[in-house]
């Protein structure tokens, strides 16, 4: 009976533990779910960017009070999630277009694009992060 | 049954079944990435940004029509997007289809705004 001891236990079920320390999304899994959640991101906040757009355009008045409203704390952090969003959404949709073309599928090569895809548009969203400000 | 046609069970809120959809979504992508790196190079690039600086930039022309051609890019990708999104989550025909319905109007709106603000 040796065997059994290494053989995994079955069936399994999910359990919170499971779900939150056991069963892991690969990393291209996390790209192509933060892909679509920074997507959904982008298009609700066009309004707000939109809105600031047309402030900013309107009057000196209405430039300098967006820049006001931009060094605010709770509005810097809005504004680096959302420049971290288009970020990602930048170089996973480049990373998905080179998958389209049958690029970069195998295993090895996925993984190290999607780390690529996580690590640049965090690095990108710094740098652009420490411009701003 | 040799030459029988595939059926396919269409889908009022479904997909257009075809790659038309799938390609805009790639080739907006790319239109909007090219606006995306000028505007970075000229924002990052540049002058310091000064409400003047600004306010010449939006008024010239290439500057109108090049956002104008990004926002009818951005207007026709996240409708490709968001309706992936309803597709996957939403079930029900008549709430995807509401919630269809409520994307591209505020879509509509996204647009006229921006052309709004472009040509003041």
């Amino acid at each position: 009976m040796a065997n059994a001891t290494i053989r995994k236990p079955r069936p399994k079920y999910l359990s919170l533990a499971a779900l939150l320390f056991e069963i892991r999304l690969p990393l291209p899994g996390w790209v192509s779910i933060l892909h679509r959640i920074s997507g959904l991101l982008l298009f609700l906040a066009v309004l707000w960017l939109l809105f600031m757009l047309e402030r900013s355009l309107a009057s000196e008045a209405g430039f300098e009070s967006m820049r006001r409203a931009a060094s605010l704390p709770l509005v810097k952090i809005a504004l680096l999630v959302l420049i971290w969003a288009y970020c990602h959404h930048f170089f996973a949709g480049i990373r998905f277009l080179f998958l389209d073309l049958d690029k970069g599928v195998d295993q090895a090569t996925a993984r190290l694009t999607s780390v690529m895809v996580l690590v640049a548009s965090l690095a990108l969203t710094a740098w652009l992060g420490a411009k701003l400000w | 049954m040799a030459g029988s046609e595939a059926v396919v069970e269409r889908v009022v809120t479904g997909a257009h079944y075809g790659l038309r959809d799938w390609l805009a979504q790639r080739v907006t992508a790319a239109i909007m990435a090219v606006y995306s790196v000028i505007l970075l190079v000229v924002l990052i690039g540049g002058v310091p940004i000064t409400f003047a600086v600004w306010k010449d930039l939006f008024a010239q022309g290439w500057m109108r029509v090049a956002t104008l051609l990004f926002a009818a890019s951005l207007a026709w990708h996240a409708w490709v997007g968001m309706r992936d999104i309803l597709m996957d989550y939403v079930k029900p025909t008549g709430v995807r289809l509401t919630l269809e319905v409520a994307v591209l109007l505020v879509i509509a709106g996204y647009l006229g705004w921006t052309i709004q603000i472009l040509w003041r």
